[in-house]
């Protein structure tokens, strides 16, 4: 039986699941796109992986006691980050050691919960996300907190750029750097509990900083920077999903590969950056 | 056309601090400052690494608050200094991204940030502001440019830019003359000059002696206190020198009487 290209792309629709599956992953996509944005040029790559893994007891919490999974992820999210905080600012410890402790430490709490908690939690679900089995209250709370997420990120646009540019001058015309700051980490929460439905807690960082990285090598504008990240996003998303779906792979890996993917294109053939366009350049 | 700064006035007190003392966590970083700058005043602001002078920056621009003493910019307090814009920070080229996706005019425009709206969406006015100041400081040609096309000296001149459009009165720099080419470093010398016609008042922070001789008026010595202070030929003593240089600093961890000692 062959198939036409249209079939390719047709075929799937027909089901309730993979429109639902598509759905989610581009708005996901998108959403984590947007954010990646600011974790690449704010730096923040490992806070971001951090976040996403310590939000794994709050998912398994949730599960058991019948509370939206997001609410729970939520509160361990800007728990661990409010921890990092606390612990690098009363030891001598230095950040990135405090970071790896703490979001390690959450995990492993995490994982012991799962294996404690009688429930029918999948630890597969959690761990890799599955777009395609995603049931309709959790497309409910994906819509939610992906337009919280966009609209706060469209609200504070300059000033967190400005934030992540100069956050002196910032807070010497008076702009609440101290607030825009977890501003930004609540958003890169809420981000991480959406995304780690499409794919997975393991693999959300990626979510949050290869667009931004990818779209970070293709322009010199902030503008366009993240316009190309929710693009590249939601388009690797749409385009892992239908791989997943005809080479019967696992989903999340499936996106995160065709974003790796992209990344990979504009590291070698970025019009500016590109390292074929430098090596040409030093000959 | 709106005024380029707010109170153009003469002899106008721009800076006082008095008494000011800084501690973090109990580590004393500045302690009994005291400096006094009129309107039109360009002032070297010279000391070791870990004098205290970044410190004071820090407390003009109300990030620190003063464990004692008090500091007023146009008579007002530096918080509400800070909500109408009084004081502009021009950071060192090292202290910024300069890989950041921003084009020069995004740049200059943050400086108009200040005074717009929370969406930062820019008006008329705002856009005058900035096309003035790229004039200014000539970069008009390079506006669409991002940052990281430019030069040390042209980067240094976009933050000046940002400044002029943010109409302060009051210009703290950071080591401005650092990675600078000579063009630029004559672009600032005029400048300086018109910023002081202005009324404006500018700090320079620097341990670089020879630029202090060529462009300041006045000069502050610090060494986590105000060691002098005064108009530049008379300051700039092998004497005092020495003592911000290389003398031993009073200990300020003994608390205020020894310090009080030491500037008898």
């Amino acid at each position: 039986m062959a198939l036409s290209p249209i079939d390719l792309i047709v075929d799937p629709l027909s089901y309730e699941f993979m429109r639902r599956a598509l759905m989610v992953s581009a708005l996901v996509g998108g959403v984590c796109g947007l954010l990646s944005c600011y974790m690449t040029l704010k730096g923040w790559a490992l806070m971001g992986d951090a976040v996403s893994h310590a939000v794994m007891p709050g998912v398994v919490v949730a599960y058991a006691l019948g509370l939206p999974f997001s609410l729970g992820a939520f509160v361990f999210g800007v728990g661990s980050v409010a921890l990092i905080g606390f612990v690098k600012q009363k030891s001598r410890i230095k950040e990135d050691t405090v970071i790896g402790l703490v979001f390690t430490g959450f995990f492993a709490l995490g994982l012991v919960l799962v294996s404690k908690i009688k429930s029918n939690i999948d630890l597969m679900h959690i761990l890799f996300g599955s777009p395609l089995g995603i049931s309709q209250s959790d497309v409910t709370q994906t819509l939610i907190i992906s337009f919280i997420v966009v609209m706060v990120l469209i609200v504070f646009r300059r000033d967190l750029m400005l934030y992540c540019f100069d956050a002196t001058h910032a807070r010497s015309i008076g702009i609440n750097t101290g607030m825009l700051h977890y501003l930004l980490l609540t958003l890169l929460s809420l981000s991480a509990v959406v995304g780690l439905q499409t794919v997975g807690i393991i693999l959300v960082v990626a979510m949050l900083i290869t667009p931004g990285a990818t779209a970070y090598l293709l322009t010199d504008r902030f503008d366009r920077m993240t316009l190309l990240a929710v693009l590249s996003s939601a388009i690797s998303s749409i385009l892992g999903v239908y791989i997943s779906y005809w080479s019967d792979i696992e989903t999340g890996g499936s996106i995160v590969l065709v974003q790796t993917f992209i990344f990979l294109l504009a590291f070698l053939f970025a019009p500016r950056y590109g390292i074929i366009k430098n090596t040409q350049f030093s000959k | 056309m709106n005024p380029l700064i707010e109170n153009q006035k003469k002899d106008f007190m721009r800076i006082e601090a008095e008494d000011v003392c800084v501690d973090y966590n109990g580590t004393v970083a500045l302690y009994d400052a005291t400096l006094n700058l009129k309107s039109g005043s360009i002032c070297g602001l010279v000391g070791m690494n870990g004098a205290g002078k970044s410190t004071f920056f820090k407390a003009l621009m109300g990030f620190v608050r003063p464990s004692r003493g008090k500091i007023r910019i146009n008579g007002l307090t530096v918080s509400k200094a800070q909500s109408e814009q009084a004081v502009a920070y021009v950071p060192q080229n090292e202290g910024i991204d300069c890989s950041f996706p921003v084009s020069v005019w995004d740049v200059v425009m943050m400086g108009r940030y200040g005074s717009m709206n929370l969406l930062r969406i820019p008006r008329e006015s705002d856009r005058r502001a900035v096309w003035h100041a790229l004039e200014r400081v000539d970069l008009i040609d390079f506006r669409t440019r991002p940052v990281s096309d430019l030069s040390g000296g042209q980067r240094k001149r976009a933050f000046l830019a940002r400044a002029i459009a943010q109409r302060s009165s009051v210009l703290l720099l950071d080591e401005p003359f650092s990675g600078v080419d000579v063009p630029t470093e004559k672009l600032m010398a005029e400048l300086f000059l018109q910023f002081r016609q202005e009324g404006r008042t500018i700090l320079i922070s620097t341990h670089d002696l020879n630029h202090v001789r060529n462009f300041c008026d006045l000069v502050v010595l610090i060494n986590k206190t105000v060691l002098a202070y005064g108009k530049t030929s008379e300051i700039f003593t092998s004497e005092n020198l020495s003592m911000t240089f290389g003398g031993i600093p009073p200990n300020p961890l003994s608390g205020p009487t020894s310090s009080e000692e030491f500037m008898e």
